[in-house]
């Protein structure tokens, strides 16, 4: 374990005492010239950084309307300042939202209003200053753009909305964030975030097929850029690799083989992720869902789904069709894109799934509600579908089941601590102390309700509850992908676990159980 | 000193609307590239409006997020807008039944409006993390109230002003036709601080009024996936991408 201490688990949840600069310091790693010039940065300080800031500040503010209100309506009313997981865990009051949004709203007062530019000390403006700019890359780092304060502030201020534009400010100037950027390089020169060349991901493919076959006795097909199949599956690429995640993706190619829809995955689009959006760049996050279309087109496809993944979900529901729409060319009869969860509930509503609950008997399952879905997406028709369809489809694959505290799920949601660009090992301390208020719901609900495990449908979290989850005395495979539970209960037509279930039917066509 | 006033309330009254209607077309004229309402948010236009109106009369965000800060600071607007309603008076000539009726019960709006604004003051003086955000002016606004709500409430309770004479001073205003102002102390302050606040109101937070309106967070329809969103200037990125089309 690093050198920092896990916060204990409070008693009650008591709103903390401020600690001033107790997270101050030089923030994750400063990308390099190499990463940041692919993405159109600089790479390193400007000699007239200072006019560039600003002049990068005016640009957004005439961009974004969201900037430019949220610069000007805050009331600091404090309604927020116990909202942020970062700031209950860490304690360090630059990170309650409205404190986080004052460090650019003090540099915008200074140079925009008239207010600030007259009596800077009344309405707290100060001077554009290097050690801003080093401020900022700290605490705009400690950020992990989960929106939760938005959902509790009078006027609707999304403190994500200012992080990314300090970020992509930041970044013109040349202090962009190495993980964030080094990660957006990989998609574009090889594809995905992991940085898995094609052939590799082939193989990986095929040994998930042999195994799903061996296991089932269905040969089940997980493609890679088969042209002319029905659907693109678009998943983050931790989904080829990672534990619990590949179990999702195992449970996808189930649900699809068994509803007959044919699908691929694309090797030049092979992450469903966008770190375009966590480093505010339109620009970028344009760029890396052109990829998703151009993959439709070659690929012949009537439709796009997406698979288990929280900020790719947001890009793909809220922005795809404008980034990089319109999608004419698919089949309108389906939304586009799709979730995956959409499809599987869709066709548990029409019967056309068959789910053996007692597989999972042994579980008693949570559901954490990852924040780019709760807050900045939808599924299904109705408001709050993004839900209701996750839990219904659990509750469809396991007998068990309790919800966390209704104070921490839904849009009250805390974040997992490692969203937003938060999730690289330089930052182990902030995500270990951020996971605080979702780990003291769980723990809640082991201790009262012997929950055992709990489900997300994001790979962000999923990545981040296994690291973090030791630290506060849980198991780290206590974390399970939706459709991983969906992979354990489903009973394929023609699978061995039909047989099992139905006996198999002997010469005369009566059925024995099998033995 | 009549006249300086009537000169105070006639720019007061420019600056407020002039300044208040550029920041409005400022707002509206940046656009909103992004669909970013937080969800669940309505599928309508109609439910956006009535998103809006919960969070406007109710602060329902507010609500659900400090019920002390929801009490004081719900009490302070909704008792100011009843007392700016009461005050309508001076500026109709012939006041209507409903707002004479209003009057005996309205008059006590000045009391729960000082309440709320002492909580607001207590908690921004006493919570920590509230302190530690604030900075002068936060206070000086919450001041500044105070004392327009007291010596309101002095000259309707304790010590009358000609309210006679006030009405025709406001009713001259309108018709630049200056008239003379009873020379109270209470009504002066109260006065020059209502003045000062309609100057600086376009200058600072309290731009809060029109901003919860034009919160992209709040006042966007969720539906991106049924209708394509494009701002000008993405629209302009887009055409120079060249976007690829199936053959």
């Amino acid at each position: 374990m690093a050198d920092f201490e896990t916060p204990k688990f409070r008693e009650y949840p008591v709103v903390p005492q401020i600690k001033p600069d107790a997270m101050a310091g030089d923030g994750p790693f400063v990308s390099r010239a190499e990463f940041d010039t692919d993405l159109g940065y600089p790479g390193e300080l400007p000699e007239n950084w200072k006019e560039k800031t600003l002049d990068k500040m005016q640009d957004l503010l005439g961009r974004y309307r969201s900037l430019q209100v949220f610069m000007d309506s805050c009331i600091k009313c404090g309604a927020c300042t116990d909202k942020c997981h970062y700031f209950i865990g860490t304690n360090d009051p630059k990170n309650m939202p409205v404190a986080r949004q004052d460090l650019m709203r003090k540099v915008y007062r200074r140079y925009f209003t008239f207010a600030g530019k007259y009596f800077p000390g009344l309405v707290g403006a100060v001077d554009l200053t290097e050690d801003v700019l080093k401020e900022w890359y700290n605490y705009y780092h400690q950020c992990s753009e989960c929106r939760r304060c938005s959902v509790f502030c009078p006027m609707g201020i999304d403190t994500a909305e200012v992080t990314m534009a300090a970020r992509e400010m930041l970044a013109h100037v040349g202090y962009a964030q190495k993980y964030s950027n080094q990660i957006i390089q990989k998609v574009y020169k090889i594809g995905n975030n992991l940085g898995l060349p094609g052939p590799a991901l082939k193989g990986i493919l095929e040994d998930l097929e042999e195994e799903v076959e061996e296991d089932t006795g269905v040969p089940v097909k997980y493609h890679m850029d088969k042209e002319g199949v029905e659907a693109l599956l678009m998943t983050p690429s931790a989904d080829f690799f990672a534990e619990p995640h590949i179990d999702g993706l195992i449970g996808y190619g189930k649900v699809l083989h068994e509803l007959g829809i044919t699908w691929t995955v694309s090797s030049k689009a092979s992450e469903a992720a966008n770190f375009g959006l966590f480093i505010g760049s339109y620009d970028n996050m344009q760029r890396i869902s052109m990829r998703i279309r151009e993959a439709a087109i070659e690929l012949k496809v009537k439709r796009i789904i997406f698979g288990e993944c929280g900020h790719a979900w947001r890009v793909a529901y809220s922005f795809l069709n404008t980034l990089a729409g319109p999608f004419d060319f698919l089949d309108q009869n389906y939304p586009i894109p799709q979730h995956i969860l959409e499809v599987t509930y869709g066709a548990l509503q029409e019967g056309k799934l068959r789910l053996n609950k007692e597989e999972n008997d042994h579980l008693t399952m949570t559901f954490h509600d990852s924040c780019n879905v709760a807050r900045a997406s939808r599924m299904g028709n109705k408001p709050g579908g993004q839900f209701d369809i996750p839990r219904a489809v659990i509750q469809a694959a396991c007998n068990n089941y309790v919800d966390m505290d209704s104070d921490t799920i839904k849009d009250a949601t805390f974040c997992c601590g490692g969203g937003g660009g938060i999730l690289t090992d330089d930052l182990m301390e902030l995500r270990v102390k951020g996971a605080l208020p979702r780990m003291e719901a769980l723990r809640q609900v082991t201790e009262e309700s012997g929950v055992t495990n709990i489900a997300a449908i994001c790979a962000i979290c999923k990545s981040q509850f296994t690291k973090t989850l030791p630290y506060y005395g849980f198991e780290m495979d206590a974390i399970m992908s939706v459709h991983q539970l969906v992979s354990e209960a489903i009973v394929m037509t023609g699978s061995e676990q039909e047989k099992e279930l139905d006996g198999v039917e002997d010469e005369e066509g009566t059925k024995e159980p099998e033995e | 000193m009549s006249a300086f006033y009537a000169l105070l309330f006639t720019v007061a009254f420019l600056v407020l609307v002039i300044g208040l209607a550029k920041k409005i077309i400022q707002y509206s004229r940046v656009p909103a590239p992004l669909k970013i309402p937080v969800t669940p948010a309505p599928l309508t236009k109609g439910g956006v409006a009535v998103r809006l109106a919960k969070e406007a009369i109710l602060f329902a965000a507010l609500f659900r997020s400090n019920k002390w800060t929801w009490l004081f600071g719900w009490m302070f607007h909704m008792s100011l807008f009843v007392v700016l309603i009461i005050h309508l008076r001076y500026f109709i000539k012939d006041v209507p039944t409903w707002l004479v009726l209003l009057q005996p019960i309205g008059k006590y709006a000045a009391f729960t409006m000082i309440i709320g604004l002492l909580g607001l003051l207590t908690r921004r003086m006493f919570v920590a993390r509230v302190k530690y955000i604030s900075s002068p002016s936060d206070y000086l606004w919450l001041l500044l109230l105070i004392v327009i709500g007291l010596t309101g409430a002095t000259m309707r309770f304790i010590s009358h002003t000609d309210i006679i004479s006030v009405k025709e001073f406001a009713l001259g205003i309108l018709r630049f036709d200056w008239q003379a102002l009873p020379m109270d102390v209470p009504l002066l302050v109260h006065l020059f601080l209502v003045a000062t606040l309609m100057i600086l109101l376009p200058f600072s937070k309290l731009l809060h009024i029109p901003g919860l309106f034009f919160a992209p967070s709040r006042n966007q329809v969720d539906n991106p996936r049924e209708q394509r969103h494009i701002a000008p200037w993405a629209a302009e990125l887009d055409a120079e991408k060249n976007k690829i089309q199936p053959k």
